[in-house]
């Protein structure tokens, strides 16, 4: 049915709206002004993250705030909620981590504990 | 004017611009709290700036109501302290805690009035964390405040009024609808009947959306058995297939809306200490209120969904005499006399909105057996993926038949959502498991921040 690429959600009616650019994983990508993130980006793709529980993609549940199923990272490294931001001229999300944090916490206790082996520690 | 009572409300929706229209009329500047970007709630949600649908189309027999709310709190606007975007995330004796824009503020008050709405009560399905699941709720709102669907070919599944207005909307805004799946047995029972007749006209209204989904040739089934909603982790979800006394069906679809009734948005009455109690009809723990909204605590007071689900009329009525009330136990001038001359006939609308309630609750009943069946590999945690069989492995292993004992076994309720979404199927589960009465396994108990927020902004919060 439905091919792997086209966008999630269906746009019914309000298409007169001015275009808004944005980029998702660093590709380009246009919405409409009044657009929530989470509408923005599932104009474009078929889910806002990947789990970080292993079970795949997600793309939001509650629409809310509530069930903050659908929070997306920014270039800077912040995330987002996206049902609950409107997206904006020039914002770019990122269905993945764009920095390894997981790797920068290696690096963090493997500096922790040579610090701990050159007798800084009791 | 400086001794005038400070009061706060929380939420402007149905209850919370009724009560803080009854604190203006009396003269006092309530601060309004309220999460959303605009005001309306989630049932009169306003769609943003920039869009063209006219009210009928977005809000259809309730258009008048819808109208009257939002005109209602326009003129209100410069005689209340509005903050839209503030989410409320705790509260300490007396004090509000709340956050707009990434700032903190703490607002000390005389009276508070919690307007807090509900969110859609959830049953998991093996398959439901699939990209494409959404709730009824959200399937509404991508339709009312952004004019999309949630997919190409939707699935309606779950029971309560919410499932065939949703259904019916997709239908009027051209959306494809492939089938509304309803848990509720085929007919209802003569109790639940004499409960709908409280309302009427609103009961044939909800008669008249199921027949117009059959005309428009949508796929209805009650009595279903949800048994698994198939999909890929990649793409999301593909289908859902339901069991009933016709056998399985299978119904191909790329989206699914989902829920069972609401259920409150109590946070802040549990961190306010006041006391709750069990409802029998609804299977849940609603925070104990008297019949004008007062809680167990002095001062605080709870209207609306988020107290009782009367839905938004019931909202409307419960929000202005809980303001009423608040205002009389204040003995702010002339209000004993304007409380006694109007709570008669709120409460009277009040009582015939719970009739309706318990009628709702009977014929479309939450299906808590559903929760002994699911297979063990079901996941009850969204948030952090924790399956039935590990939350049933807590409860033989470890003796854990209280929901909080549980929670921190297993961590079903402790992810993002704090157990908005598997909480009141996690108890279900934990009451089958252990063989536990439902209302013995206890309710999850509320931390704060209510919902997520950056660490900076507790750490920038200013003294109380």
């Amino acid at each position: 049915m439905t091919a792997p690429s086209a966008p999630r959600f269906v746009r019914l009616s309000e298409t007169d709206r001015p275009a808004v650019a944005f980029t998702l994983d660093g590709r380009p990508a246009t919405a409409l002004r009044g657009d929530t993130l989470l509408v923005a980006v599932l104009h474009q793709a078929r889910s806002l993250r990947a789990s970080e529980f292993g079970d795949g993609m997600r793309a939001g549940f509650c629409l809310m705030g509530a069930c903050q199923d659908c929070w997306m990272w920014t270039d800077a490294g912040d995330r987002v909620r996206a049902c609950s931001t409107p997206v904006a001229e020039g914002m770019a999300v990122h269905t993945r981590p764009p920095r390894d944090d997981w790797g920068r916490m290696a690096q963090f206790s493997a500096q922790l504990q040579a610090q701990g082996e050159e007798g800084g520690a009791p | 004017m400086s001794d005038a009572p400070r009061i706060v409300v929380v939420g402007a929706g149905p209850a919370g611009v009724r009560a803080s229209q009854a604190l203006v009329e009396a003269g006092l500047r309530p601060i309004v709290i309220d999460e959303g970007l605009r005001d309306g709630g989630q049932i009169y949600r306003r769609q943003p700036d920039g869009f063209g649908r006219g009210y009928a189309k977005l809000y259809g027999s309730e258009t008048a109501k819808a109208e009257a709310l939002h005109r209602d709190f326009d003129a209100l606007r410069a005689q209340v302290d509005y903050r839209p975007r503030t989410l409320a995330w705790n509260l300490s004796a007396g004090v509000l805690h709340v956050v707009q824009d990434g700032q903190a503020a703490n607002l000390p008050f005389d009276a508070l009035l919690v307007c807090s709405g509900a969110t859609d009560r959830l049953m998991p399905v093996p398959g439901w964390n699939r990209a494409g699941c959404y709730s009824l709720g959200a399937a509404q709102i991508a339709l009312k405040s952004q004019a999309c669907a949630i997919g190409a070919q939707v699935v309606f599944l779950g029971s309560g009024p919410l499932l065939y207005l949703v259904a019916s909307q997709y239908v009027a805004a051209g959306a494809k609808v492939a089938a509304v799946l309803d848990t509720a047995p085929e007919r209802p029972s003569l109790a639940a009947l004499s409960g709908l007749l409280a309302r009427p006209r609103l009961a044939l209204r909800g008669l008249g959306l199921i027949r117009g989904l059959r005309k428009a040739g949508v796929a209805l089934r009650k009595a279903v058995v949800p048994v698994r909603i198939d999909g890929t982790p990649e793409a999301g979800v593909d289908a859902v297939v339901v069991r009933s006394a016709a056998g399985e069906e299978r119904f191909a679809c790329d989206a699914v809306g989902m829920g069972w009734h609401l259920r409150s948005e109590a946070q802040l009455a549990d961190l306010g200490r006041c006391d709750f109690a069990f409802d029998a009809f609804s299977r849940q723990w609603l925070p104990a209120i008297d019949e004008d909204g007062r809680s167990s605590v002095p001062g605080i007071y709870l209207a609306g969904d988020g107290a009782r689900i009367l839905g938004a009329d019931g909202a409307e009525a419960a929000g202005r005499l809980a303001a009423l009330a608040a205002l009389a136990d204040l003995e702010h001038p002339g209000a004993r006399a304007r409380h006694a001359a109007e709570a008669p006939a709120l409460r009277r609308t009040l009582r015939t909105m719970a009739r309706f309630r318990e009628g709702l609750a009977q014929a479309f009943p939450w299906p808590h057996a559903h929760a002994a069946g699911l297979p063990d590999e079901t996941v009850v945690c969204r948030c952090e993926v924790i399956t039935a069989g590990e939350l049933r492995e807590c409860v033989r292993g470890k003796d854990a038949h209280e929901v909080n004992r549980a929670k921190a076994f297993s961590r079903v309720g402790m992810g993002r959502c704090q157990g908005r979404y598997c909480g009141h199927a996690a108890a279900e589960i934990i009451a089958a498991a252990g063989d536990t009465p439902i209302e013995a396994v206890g309710r999850i108990r509320t931390q704060a921040p209510v919902k997520p927020l950056q660490m900076d902004v507790l750490q920038a919060e200013p003294d109380a």
